[in-house]
């Protein structure tokens, strides 16, 4: 009987062990913050700064940066990545540490919001003055509070030598016989169609990469996708000169033009290399391999999947093959409409740091971005189109699709659309949308479903 | 004797109570402050009252984990406890093979919950393609997925308890209840099953707590997927207290909701199967 009370004794208390290391996660973070961190890390002067990676495809290059910068200056930078779509759990996590990340992301003025008691004041810095835009920062009165450090853009990557073999084609349907000719969506559909029917003779399994709707792996859709209507949709909002303005002014969007989008995206899969009831189990490095293996012709990403592209094995993409098309929607201002440049990465410093470190990290970054070796590293192999002032011409990437971009934003009678995504609500916001477009492409949901989801979204998280 | 034990009881038990308080208590009564607070980190805490527990149950997301937890809690402790103790039976016969049997499986048990997850996820997926779906494509596939998942790993853990409270059954019981002319499901109903009461009491509360708590499974195997729908209550709260800004502190109180829960279970359950206890 006595053992039995025991057992009884020590299995209650297995139980509440069980929960407190579930509560105490969190918490723990609470006991150790006010006491100074154990001697392996023990802050002295400013010998070590952390650095929180919101890009994983680019991880190992920043591991590379911070040894070579170690070994000029003798200060350790601590790099450290998050994995796709977790980047504002880790900063939650480790913000809260001792050993805080002295240099961390924020993805725009929404972001800014959520972190503002945290970042320093950048204005008076030398990175804020290097920026060829100024106004391109997150500012909030008088202060500076992050600094965009890349711009990019996005549309849709094709494979133009799958698409010269197409229009090669003695039977193909359409009139037009190069991508030049595709300037709108009637004339994309009709060729990405054709392609379809035709895709054995292509060699090739569908004309676009996987439609990656697994958890997590939906931003291309939810966010980057949907940009294009809802930067039409800010856009007729006269009262603002700027869509991300006239965005985060919108309580209630309207979702006006859902029907475009659900033009492209049903063009996406429709003419997939998946069907739709496999695509919640497809990644965005699923997709990237399905166009590096030459399975499919086109994907929607932007220049920083050229080093997914490259890195596959196997990989039988050329990189002058490699161009960027507009998203087109069947929009009016397809024919002028270009790709979608802007930037939702912003170094903002920590500011409950010690300010030793904050001059470190700072010291760091204008390292990066204004010394010939940090500055190849940036062109080279980070690829980054860096928006400052330091990089001479010569100094622009060389890689595919960041010379597409470039060549995009000089073209005549084209428009750039501007990463209106900032004004989103919340990644909430982003998710549910998510969640309604794969049930909507596995067919459990109908459109109308997804524009309602979609517009409840904004409005609830708006409301918060 | 007694009185020295008396006058070192507090030496003694020092450092464990250390411990307790550092790892428990402290993190405990921390944690349900936070519940009544605002807070990004675990600093910066604003007092706010009641307002985390009032949006924690305006959460329909909340009471939809909470339900599907409860479905997949009595399912699955159901289905875990008839398949270990059938197993346990069988491999109480003194069997050929008996051992490597037993071996076999327990050894799910050994593998970690995310690990398991990932290889179920591959294994469903692989064969729901051929029926051009995946996990994701109903919550009923995620929720039946699990319950797979879960047997699989716990089945092992709780057939060698019940193996154990098997071979304590004394022999001289049974041989007398088939002297008395009992059938062996008879001897099964009213010997074997009474005895092994303590085996199924511990093996109850196992499955169930672990069920009701699971989390590792439950993330590396849907995620949530399809739009929440296997969300369990565990997720859940991570969700809610990683995911979204400002949400940290409906993350805790629905923690302490939990927690206010799992205790109330667990005790009830334990002292239901208790008063069935015979004495050996």
């Amino acid at each position: 009987m006595k053992v039995k009370k025991l057992l009884g004794m020590a299995l209650a208390l297995t139980l509440v062990a069980g929960l407190a290391v579930g509560c105490g996660n969190k918490n723990e973070n609470a006991g150790t913050s006010n006491t100074p961190s154990n001697s392996g890390t023990a802050t002295k002067g400013a010998g070590e700064i952390y650095f929180l990676n919101f890009k994983p495809e680019i991880a190992p290059i920043y591991e590379k940066i911070a040894k070579d910068y170690e070994a000029e200056t003798g200060v350790k930078v601590k790099v450290q990545t998050a994995a796709a779509g977790t980047y504002e759990t880790q900063l939650k996590a480790e913000i809260a540490k001792s050993d805080a990340p002295t240099i961390f992301q924020m993805n725009g003025p929404v972001g800014y919001q959520n972190w503002k008691d945290y970042t320093l004041n950048l204005k008076d810095t030398k990175l804020y003055s290097y920026l060829s835009d100024q106004s391109l920062a997150v500012t909030d009165g008088d202060g500076v509070y992050g600094i965009p450090y890349v711009v990019e853009g996005y549309g849709i990557i094709y494979n133009n030598a799958i698409m010269q073999k197409y229009f090669a084609l003695a039977d193909k349907a359409v009139s037009v016989s190069s991508m030049e000719e595709v300037n709108d969506f009637a004339t994309l559909k009709a060729v990405v169609e054709d392609m379809t029917a035709k895709k054995d003779q292509l060699g090739i399994k569908g004309v676009f990469s996987s439609t990656s709707l697994a958890a997590g792996e939906q931003w291309r859709w939810q966010t980057h996708l949907a940009n294009i209507p809802l930067y039409y949709e800010f856009k007729d909002n006269t009262e603002y000169d700027n869509t991300i303005l006239a965005g985060l002014a919108t309580n209630e969007a309207q979702f006006k033009y859902a029907d475009n989008f659900k033009n492209i995206f049903d063009l996406y899969i429709n003419n997939s290399v998946t069907k739709g009831t496999l695509l919640g189990s497809k990644s965005v490095t699923d997709s990237m391999a399905e166009f590096a293996l030459g399975q499919s012709a086109m994907v929607q990403n932007g220049n920083w999947a050229w080093g997914q592209i490259n890195e596959v094995g196997g990989n039988v993409v050329k990189a002058e093959d490699i161009k960027f098309l507009p998203v087109y929607t069947g929009m009016p201002d397809d024919k002028s409409q270009g790709l979608a440049i802007g930037t939702e990465n912003y170094f903002a410093i920590n500011s409950k740091v010690s300010p030793e470190k904050q001059q470190a990290s700072i010291a760091f970054l204008e390292w990066l971005f204004s010394s010939d070796k940090g500055k190849a590293y940036v062109t080279n192999e980070l690829g980054f189109i860096a928006p400052f002032n330091t990089f001479k011409d010569n100094e622009k990437p060389a890689d595919p699709l960041a010379k597409e971009v470039l060549a995009w934003m000089e073209k005549d009678g084209i428009t750039s659309v501007p990463w209106t995504f900032a004004a989103f609500p919340s990644e909430e916001f982003k998710n549910i949308f998510g969640d309604a477009l794969l049930q909507y492409a596995q067919g459990n949901q109908t459109w109308d479903q997804v524009v309602t989801a979609f517009k409840d979204a904004w409005k609830s998280e708006k409301a918060k | 004797m007694q009185r020295s034990i008396k006058k070192y009881f507090p030496l003694f038990a020092l450092p464990t109570i250390l411990a307790f308080t550092i790892a428990f208590v402290i993190p405990f009564i921390l944690g349900v402050y936070l519940s009544f607070t605002e807070f990004t980190t675990v600093n910066n805490a604003k007092w706010v009252g009641f307002s985390n527990y009032i949006k924690a149950f305006s959460n329909k997301e909340f009471l939809d984990a909470l339900w599907f937890t409860v479905k997949f809690t009595v399912v699955n402790v159901i289905t875990i406890n008839v398949l270990a103790f059938t197993f346990a039976l069988l491999l109480t016969r003194g069997k050929k093979g008996t051992n490597v049997f037993r071996t076999i499986f327990f050894m799910p048990n050994l593998i970690g919950g995310i690990v398991l997850g990932y290889i179920w996820q591959l294994i469903i997926n692989g064969v729901l393609y051929k029926f051009e779906a995946t996990l994701t494509s109903d919550a009923k596939y995620g929720f039946w997925g699990l319950i797979v998942l879960m047997c699989w790993q716990l089945i092992g853990y709780m057939m060698i308890i019940y193996i154990a409270g098997i071979q304590n059954v004394s022999k001289d019981v049974i041989e007398a209840a088939k002297i008395d002319g009992c059938t062996r499901f008879g001897i099964l109903r009213n010997v074997t099953i009474p005895l092994v009461m303590p085996s199924i009491t511990i093996c109850l509360f196992l499955s169930l707590s672990n069920s009701f708590k699971l989390f590792d499974q439950n993330l590396a195997l849907t995620a949530g997927a399809p739009a929440k729908q296997t969300t369990m209550l565990a997720l859940d709260i991570y969700n809610t207290f990683y995911g979204r800004v400002g949400y940290e502190g409906v993350g805790q109180a629905k923690a302490v909701v939990f927690f206010i829960l799992v205790a109330l279970i667990a005790l009830i359950q334990l002292k239901m199967t208790r008063s069935k206890e015979v004495e050996n």
